[in-house]
C-alpha cells in the first residue's frame, strides 16, 4: 500500500495525460456478454408463436382461394348470406343471454356467501370449486343426458310424475344452450363479484342503516353499486366466453340446428377446408374481444370507487333470518344445475351399461373406464397424448414466460414493455382464431407442422402463455436483483444466476404455475379441433369426436377421466403452493 | 503500483446526472471509501467498477486494461472481483458452507482445495460451527460474516463494499468496522468501500473520497480530510465545524467584528479578496482571563450563549463581543462556563481550513 504513489496516479488521471485507448471491435466481443444471443433467440421465439399465426390469419383472409392474389372476395363469402349473418347474431344472442343468467346466479350468490349468515358457505364454495372443474363440453354432455328431448332424466321424471306422452324440456335449443354456457361460465360472475364485495367494511353499510334504510335498501342502494365495475367486467369476461366457446355449441347448436360463430367455423373447415373464408369469417370475434377487453381493463383500472381500493375494515355478517334458508336454497339450485345434477349423471353413465336403464346395481360395470383407458388403442393413446402435450406444452410456456418476465424485469433489452404486451396478448385472442392462425402459418412450408405433435403443443404453449408470464413476473418481483449480482460478481454468469439461484427460490411458484397450465391444457377443445390429425387426438376431441356415435356410457368415461386428471392436478396444486392457487388462475 | 483507474466517469440516468465526471485511481491494496449524503452517486461508481451498469461517458481501467466504457463494459463476471451488497444478498438456498464455496466453485478450484479454503475463511471471520445452516437461521451479524467470507475466499482483485453495515444495529456496526479493516490487513485486497457514515470510513479507509451531488469533493487521508477539508461540503460533512466568512484587506483577515493577522495563517500566500475558513469546535478554547499574548494564537472577547453537557464533553456556543456570529465550541468536561458569562476564546489560525 502506498498512498503516496496513488496520489500521484490521481494527479495524472486529472491532468489527463494518460490517454484512454478507442474500444476495438475485439474488446467489444470480449466484453460482450454472451447470454445476450439467448434472449435473443426468445424473443425470436415469442414473435413466432404469437405474432406469426395472427399476421397470417391477416394475410391468408385477404387471399384468393386459388391464385393467392390479394382480394376481398373471401370477406364478400363470408358475409354475403344470410345463413353466415345469422349465426352472428345467434352468437351475441349467446353471449348476452349468458351474461343475464349469470348474473342472476352469481351475483346473489357471492353475496350471500361473502356479506350474510347464510348456512353451508364452505358447501356452495366447494360446488363452485367443482364446477370449475368440470370442462363445460362434458357439462354440455351431462346435460344432454339429463334433458335429452323424451330420453333424458328430467323428461323421464316429469313423464312419470304427471303421466304425460312428452316430456317439456329439450336442450337442443337456444335456451338450453343459455343455460348450459351459464352454468359453467357463472363461477366467474361469482369470483369477481365476491372480491369485490369482500373490499367493502360494514361502516359503508352502517352509514346507510343509521339514516334508516333497511337491509334491502342499503343492500340495493350503496352495496351493489359499489360492486357495479367488478360486476360490469365479469359481464365482459363471461360474454367473451361464451362467444368464444366451441365445445358446448357444437354438442348443443348443431343438433338442434342453428349456428353460432364457432360453429359456422367449424364448417368452414369441414373438407375441404376454407381457411381464407374462416379467417375473414373470425374477424369480428377477435375485433369484438380485443375491443372489450380493452374496456374491461379500462373499467377495472379506474379509481372512481372508493370502496375497491381501501382495505376492508370491519365486517359484520347480515342477518338474514329465516332468508337465509332460501338463500341457500338458491345456491344450491345454481350449484345443482352446473354441478351437482350433472356429476351425478356423468358417473352413472360412465359407470353404466346402459345409462337408460338407471341406478341399479346390475347395471353398474367398469367395462368404459377399462376400455377407454386399455382396451381401445385410440382413446388409450388420446389419454397418453392429453398428458404428454399437456405438460410440454406447459413446460415450453413456462420456460419462456420465466426468461421474458425476466428478461422485462431486469432491463436485459429496451423493448421490454412490448415484449410484455406480447406475451400477455394471447389471453384476447380466442382459442379458435389462434387455432385458425396457426393452420394457416403452419400448414405450408418452411414451418410444416400440421399433422404433427408440435402444431398442438405449440398451440396450447401460446394459448396459455399469458397465465405462465402473469405468474413468472409476479414470482421474478420477488427475487432481489442482489441474489443475482452476487452471482455475476463471483464469476457466475447470468445463466448461472439463473440455474444456481432464481430457479432454486422458484420452485414452488413455477411448479404452481406449471400446474396452472397444465390444467387447461389438458382439458383444450377449441384449437385442438381444428389442428389435430389421426394420430394426435387428444381427449377433449375424442369426446367431442364420439359424440356422433350417442355412446354416452364411453363419452362419460372419458369426461369423468379428464376431471379426474383436473382434480389430481389441482390437489397437487393445494400441496405444492397453498390454497389461494385456484383464484391466481382467474387473476391472471 | 495502480490496480483501478476511473477515469471521467460520468453516467445519467434519462435527464438526472448521477455520477459527473468522477476520476479517481487506487494503488494495489489500497483501501478507499467513497463517502457522501444517500443519492451522491457513490452507490452508481460502484456498480460501475462491478461491471453491474455501464458510464455513460468515461473509462474504467484495472490493470491498465479497459473494462468499462459506454456501451462496452467487460460483464461482471469476467472482472475477478467480489462484492459485498447492502442485503448481504446471502443465497438462502444454498448453507453457509455452500454460499462461501460458490465462487470457488465457479472457478473450477478443486473439491479439497475448495473445502479447506472455505474452512480456513469460516475460521477467520468466526463462523466455523454454523457452516451448515441456512441463511434464514442466522443473524444479521452473522449474514454479514458469511457475505464477507464468501467475497474473501476467493480472493478477489478488487473487493467492493456497498453500505455493508447499515442493516446492522450500532453495536455491531461499530465491532464490524474493525473487523473489516482487520481482514484488510490480513489480507491486502484493493478494496472501495461506499458508506454514508464517516466513522465507518474513518475507520477503515487509507484514503476517503468525498462524494456530493455526482462529484468528487475531495480525496483524502482521514486526518487531512478532517484537519484541512478543501470545500465548504466536506466541512460540514466530515464531523462539526464553523464556517467563518472575512475579507482580506491591510495584512489581516477582517471577520464579523474581529480580526485576525494575515500571517498567522498557513496558507497566507493564497489568500485574497473574500475568504471562507472551516473551524473545528475542539480547535478553539475556552478561557476566563485573556491568554497571554503568543506567537500563533488569537484571542477573541465574547460570552457564552448557550451551552449542554454531554459526559464526554461541553457543547458551547459563544458570541464573540459585537458580532453577529455563533461560535460551537467543544470543552472538556471540567471546563465549566455559566451562560452570559464573559470569556475568552483562543484560536490558532493553522487550524483554520481555507475553503472554497
Amino acid at each position: 500500500m502506498a498512498p503516496r504513489d496513488a496520489s500521484a496516479v490521481t494527479e495524472v488521471v486529472r491532468t489527463g495525460s494518460l490517454a484512454a485507448r478507442p474500444v476495438g471491435y475485439r474488446q467489444r466481443w470480449r466484453h460482450l456478454d454472451k447470454s445476450v444471443f439467448l434472449w435473443l433467440f426468445l424473443i425470436g421465439v415469442l414473435l413466432v408463436l404469437v405474432i406469426n399465426p395472427l399476421a397470417r390469419l391477416f394475410w391468408v383472409s385477404l387471399q384468393h382461394v386459388d391464385t393467392g392474389a390479394l382480394t376481398l372476395e373471401n370477406y364478400v363469402t363470408a358475409y354475403g348470406r344470410w345463413r353466415y349473418l345469422e349465426a352472428l347474431v345467434n352468437s351475441l344472442v349467446l353471449g348476452l343471454s349468458v351474461a343475464v343468467v349469470c348474473t342472476l346466479f352469481g351475483v346473489p350468490m357471492a353475496w350471500a356467501v361473502s356479506r350474510t349468515d347464510m348456512p353451508g358457505k364452505g358447501l356452495v364454495w366447494a360446488a363452485i370449486l367443482g364446477t370449475f372443474i368440470v370442462p363445460s363440453y362434458l357439462g354440455a354432455v351431462a346435460w344432454i343426458l339429463l334433458a335429452g328431448p323424451n330420453a333424458g332424466w328430467l323428461n323421464r321424471a316429469y313423464m312419470w310424475l304427471t303421466g304425460a306422452a312428452a316430456g317439456p324440456f329439450n336442450i337442443y335449443s337456444m335456451t338450453g344452450l343459455v343455460l348450459i354456457v351459464a352454468a359453467y361460465s357463472f363461477p366467474y360472475m361469482f369470483v369477481f363479484t365476491r372480491s369485490a364485495l369482500d373490499m367493502i367494511s360494514s361502516e359503508m353499510e352502517d352509514a346507510a342503516s343509521t339514516l334508516g334504510a333497511g337491509i334491502l335498501r342499503t343492500t340495493l342502494r350503496v352495496t351493489l353499486p359499489l360492486t357495479l365495475p367488478a360486476i360490469l367486467a365479469a359481464i365482459i369476461v363471461v360474454f367473451l366466453e361464451a362467444i368464444a366457446l366451441f365445445g358446448a355449441p357444437a354438442l348443443i347448436a348443431l343438433p338442434g340446428r342453428f349456428q353460432v360463430i364457432t360453429t359456422m367455423l367449424w364448417q368452414f373447415f369441414e373438407f375441404p377446408p376454407k381457411v381464407q373464408v374462416a379467417a375473414a369469417y373470425s374477424m369480428p370475434l377477435l375485433a369484438i374481444t380485443v375491443g372489450l377487453f380493452w374496456l374491461q381493463r379500462r373499467l377495472t383500472g379506474r379509481k372512481g370507487y372508493v370502496a375497491m381500493t381501501g382495505k376492508g375494515g370491519e365486517r359484520r355478517p347480515v342477518r338474514l333470518g329465516k332468508w337465509r334458508w332460501v338463500m341457500l336454497g338458491y345456491c344450491l339450485f345454481v350449484t345443482s344445475l352446473s354441478f351437482f345434477l350433472p356429476m351425478v349423471v356423468v358417473l352413472q353413465a360412465a359407470f353404466a351399461k346402459a345409462w337408460g336403464r338407471g341406478f341399479s346395481l346390475d347395471n353398474l360395470t367398469l367395462h368404459n373406464v377399462r376400455f377407454v383407458l386399455v382396451d381401445q388403442p385410440l382413446t388409450k393413446a388420446a389419454t397418453l397424448h392429453t398428458f404428454v402435450y399437456g405438460a410440454t406444452a406447459a413446460a415450453i410456456a413456462l420456460a419462456l414466460a420465466l426468461c421474458i418476465a425476466y428478461i422485462v424485469q431486469r432491463r436485459l433489452v429496451p423493448f421490454g414493455n412490448a415484449l410484455s404486451f406480447l406475451a400477455m396478448a394471447p389471453f384476447v385472442i380466442p382459442g379458435i382464431v389462434l387455432a385458425i392462425g396457426f393452420y394457416a402459418a403452419y400448414t405450408q412450408p418452411p414451418l410444416l407442422l400440421y399433422g404433427t405433435a408440435w402444431i398442438l403443443i405449440l398451440a396450447f404453449a401460446t394459448r396459455f402463455l399469458p397465465i405462465a408470464y402473469a405468474n413468472s413476473d409476479a414470482a421474478i418481483r420477488g427475487i432481489n436483483p442482489e441474489l443475482e449480482d452476487a452471482v455475476r460478481i463471483l464469476g457466475g454468469g447470468r445463466l448461472m444466476a439463473i440455474r444456481r439461484v432464481v430457479m432454486p427460490l422458484l420452485k414452488r411458484a413455477l411448479a404452481g404455475a406449471f400446474i396452472l397450465v397444465f390444467i387447461p391444457a389438458t382439458r383444450e377443445l377449441s384449437a385442438a379441433i381444428f389442428l389435430y390429425t389421426t394420430g394426435t387426438q387428444v381427449l377433449s376431441v375424442l369426446l367431442f369426436d364420439k359424440s356422433d356415435e350417442g355412446n354416452f356410457e364411453i363419452l362419460a368415461s372419458i369426461g369423468l377421466i379428464l376431471v379426474v386428471i383436473t382434480v389430481a392436478l389441482v390437489m397437487l396444486g393445494f400441496r405444492l403452493v397453498g390454497r389461494d392457487f385456484m383464484l391466481r388462475r382467474t387473476s391472471a | 503500483m495502480t490496480k483501478l483507474t476511473l477515469r471521467n466517469v460520468s453516467r445519467t440516468f434519462g435527464s438526472v446526472v448521477a455520477v459527473d465526471d468522477f476520476s479517481l485511481a487506487l494503488a494495489q491494496g489500497e483501501f478507499v471509501a467513497l463517502l457522501g449524503p444517500s443519492g451522491c452517486g457513490k452507490t452508481t461508481t460502484l456498480r460501475m467498477i462491478a461491471g453491474l451498469l455501464d458510464p455513460s461517458a468515461g473509462t474504467i481501467e484495472m490493470d491498465g486494461e479497459v473494462i468499462s466504457s459506454p456501451g462496452s463494459s467487460l460483464p461482471p463476471e469476467k472482472r475477478g472481483m467480489s462484492m459485498i451488497f447492502q442485503s448481504y444478498a446471502i443465497w438462502p438456498n444454498m448453507t453457509v458452507a455452500e454460499n462461501v464455496a460458490f465462487g470457488l466453485q465457479v472457478r473450477r478450484v478443486s473439491r479439497a482445495e475448495t473445502r479447506t479454503k472455505v474452512e480456513q475463511i469460516l475460521d477467520v471471520v468466526q463462523m466455523r460451527h454454523l457452516r451448515d445452516r441456512y441463511p434464514a437461521e442466522l443473524s444479521g451479524g452473522q449474514q454479514q460474516r458469511v457475505a464477507l467470507a464468501r467475497a474473501i475466499v476467493v480472493q478477489p482483485a478488487v473487493l467492493l463494499l456497498d453500505e455493508p453495515l447499515s442493516n446492522l444495529d450500532a453495536n455491531l456496526r461499530e465491532e464490524m468496522r474493525y473487523e473489516i479493516r482487520r481482514l484488510h490487513d490480513e489480507f491486502h485486497i484493493t478494496t472501495v468501500y461506499v458508506t454514508h457514515d464517516q466513522a465507518e470510513a474513518m475507520v477503515t479507509s487509507d484514503r476517503i473520497a468525498v462524494m456530493n451531488q455526482g462529484r468528487v469533493e475531495q480525496v483524502d487521508e482521514p486526518r487531512a480530510l478532517y484537519a484541512r477539508p478543501r470545500t465548504r461540503f466536506v466541512a460540514g460533512f466530515i464531523g462539526r465545524t464553523n464556517f467563518l466568512d472575512g475579507e482580506v484587506r491591510d495584512g489581516e483577515v477582517a471577520f464579523d467584528r474581529f480580526a485576525i493577522g494575515l500571517e498567522q495563517f498557513a496558507e497566507a500566500p493564497a489568500l485574497s479578496g473574500r475568504v471562507s475558513f472551516s473551524l473545528r469546535p475542539q480547535s478553539i478554547r475556552l478561557l476566563r482571563q485573556r491568554p497571554p499574548a503568543s506567537s500563533g494564537s488569537s484571542a477573541i472577547p465574547g460570552h457564552v450563549v448557550q451551552r449542554a453537557y454531554l459526559g464526554e464533553h461541553w457543547d458551547y456556543v459563544v458570541r464573540p463581543a459585537d458580532s453577529g456570529l455563533q461560535l460551537r465550541v467543544t470543552a472538556r468536561p471540567h471546563e465549566v462556563f455559566e451562560v452570559g458569562e464573559t470569556v475568552w476564546l483562543e484560536v490558532d489560525p493553522r487550524q483554520m481550513a481555507h475553503i472554497q
